[in-house]
């Protein structure tokens, strides 16, 4: 499959013309399917335009997978649509709940993952690449809370989720060390844990801490790339090999070069292990 | 019987909006942590930015700090319905005509709905118009019988009492109000020629005529509904307008509404 997926960017609507223009060798691009389940219009035909020139991957975030209730299926039906509208080279969705009730909730929500979390979750993967009759990767989440009550480690519970369902995962460094922060454990040790061979896709990010006198640290994707998130990066994919790579940022957006540069940067450690291996 | 996982989430959303009181035994141990306000504040800023961003000229016209403060207690009564964000704030214009801090500027909600045909306008299907060649080549006595039914772009709203499109288009375009302002109700009709959103001035006629043609009457009536509107009106001159800016749906394009 992406084989050929270098370091990616998160498209923003401000860069549409950088990014036609762009020509980096495994460049690709990432976009909110959410932000294009519309019937027509200007967007559309973006998005479009810049599919004739580069990978696109839809990275979902209102599946709502943690759900205990399976995906909506006009929900699934869009989505279905904008993949074979768009044809994208990756698909992917969180681990965490965001609609419930009827109701839609912009974030990523945490759960206890026990058991019956599993059984649950492994049925609405299951229905999800049934409806889009393909393997998608899920992504695992940044954490602000100590919950009770799991029965399974994350990465143990990725894993068990991957072979249960044949799911890929994608690997968010920046929210590896934003919940290891924030919870208090070893970022490289759960780095070390992580099921490699399942990872599709590699998220970096930026983040920052809530408030000057917080210990907290937020998935804010406001800043660059921290240098810690980096180091943990490049010692990864000494382990797993290059693997498509995205760089995300969602606010404070800078101009498209700066953001270049740090695709650029993830380009040089993928290239970097693509020449030893 | 709802199982743990459900019980979970009814309990975490109650506490974020309302309070842990109640919720299952796990809920308060989660509640009193500082990460908690990062899940509450997270889930206000997006539906906040969602709809600054779905309601840029009433945003424009208040103030951004004004708008944030006014958008929190219908972001909390209110959550998004649809994941599709740009749909967010249906019932937004609604709430600011009711709101009492926003009774000073009254022309607000008027305003709102025009930023909200925008974005129905923006995103809606894509479609040939009508050209007025299809129609000069119908016998005239079959003009009235025929059935011509809005672009799927197409949207138009007559605001009564107040000018809100003369407002909002000043706005939209960065341009001076006409001083003085003539303080009377005004209409608007936007449709999306070759991919941009464009706007123009609708009196009521053309509202009461594209209200008619969404119902799916025949032009006589749509006709007669413009001139029960707007009486005197120059329904041909109108009709030349409203095809001009591309207002109807060619044959066989899905019209508006569905």
């Amino acid at each position: 499959m992406p084989a050929d997926l270098g370091a990616g960017l998160g498209l923003k609507p401000q860069h549409y013309q950088d990014a036609l223009a762009a020509s980096d060798a495994g460049l690709w691009f990432e976009v909110h399917p959410e932000n294009y389940m519309m019937a027509g219009g200007p967007r559309l035909a973006w998005l479009d335009a810049v599919r004739e020139r580069h990978p696109l991957s839809l990275h979902g975030v209102s599946l709502s997978l943690a759900a205990d209730a399976p995906p909506d299926p006009a929900q699934l039906d869009r989505l279905a649509r904008l993949a074979a509208r768009v044809e994208p080279a990756l698909v992917s969705e969180h681990l965490a709940w965001s609609a419930w009730g009827g109701r839609y909730y912009p974030d990523l929500l945490p759960f206890p993952r026990t058991h019956g979390a599993l059984a649950r979750i492994a049925a609405n993967v299951a229905r999800t690449q049934d409806a889009l009759g393909r393997r998608i990767a899920v992504e695992n989440p940044s954490h602000y809370l100590r919950i009770d009550g799991h029965d399974w480690s994350e990465t143990d519970f990725l894993a068990e989720l991957a072979r249960r369902t044949g799911c890929g995962l994608l690997l968010d460094v920046n929210n590896v060390h934003v919940s290891a922060c924030n919870l208090g454990y070893d970022a490289a040790a759960y780095l070390d844990a992580f099921p490699a061979g399942a990872i599709m896709e590699i998220h970096l990010a930026g983040h920052s801490r809530d408030g000057a006198d917080s210990m907290l640290l937020v998935d804010s994707h406001d800043a660059p790339v921290a240098p810690a998130v980096w180091t943990l990066y490049e010692r990864l994919i000494e382990r797993t090999g290059p693997l498509p790579t995205l760089i995300e940022r969602d606010d404070g957006i800078p101009p498209f070069a700066e953001l270049l540069g740090e695709a650029r940067q993830a380009g040089n450690i993928l290239g970097a292990q693509k020449a030893t291996a | 019987m709802k199982g743990d996982l459900a019980r979970f989430q009814d309990g975490f959303l109650r506490a974020l909006y309302e309070g842990a009181d109640g919720a299952p035994a796990s809920i308060p141990a989660l509640s009193v942590q500082p990460g908690f306000a990062v899940y509450r504040n997270t889930i206000a800023k997006g539906c906040i930015d969602a709809l600054e961003a779905n309601f840029p000229t009433v945003a424009r016209l208040a103030g951004s700090e004004w708008f944030r403060a006014a958008a929190l207690p219908y972001v909390r009564s209110t959550p998004p319905v649809s994941v599709s964000l740009m749909e967010y704030g249906a019932g937004f214009p609604g709430f600011l005509a009711a709101f009492p801090p926003a009774q000073e500027l009254p022309y607000l909600p008027g305003v709102a709905r025009l930023d909200r045909l925008w974005i129905e306008a923006h995103t809606a299907a894509d479609g040939a118009a009508l050209d007025a060649g299809a129609l000069a080549r119908l016998p005239a006595a079959a003009l009235g019988a025929l059935v011509v039914r809005p672009h799927p772009a197409a949207r138009w709203a007559w605001h009564p009492g107040l000018p809100a499109y003369a407002i909002w288009r000043a706005n939209r375009e960065e341009a001076a109000l006409d001083d003085p302002l003539p303080w009377t109700g005004d209409g608007a009709l936007l449709t999306r020629p070759e991919s941009a959103v464009r706007w123009r001035e609708a009196g009521k006629g053309a509202c009461a005529f594209l209200d008619a043609c969404a119902a799916g009457l025949p032009m006589a009536e749509a006709a007669r509904a413009a001139m029960r509107a707007q009486p005197g009106v120059d329904v041909a001159g109108l009709l030349a307008e409203l095809i001009s800016a591309g207002a109807f749906a060619a044959p066989g394009t899905a019209p508006f509404p569905p």
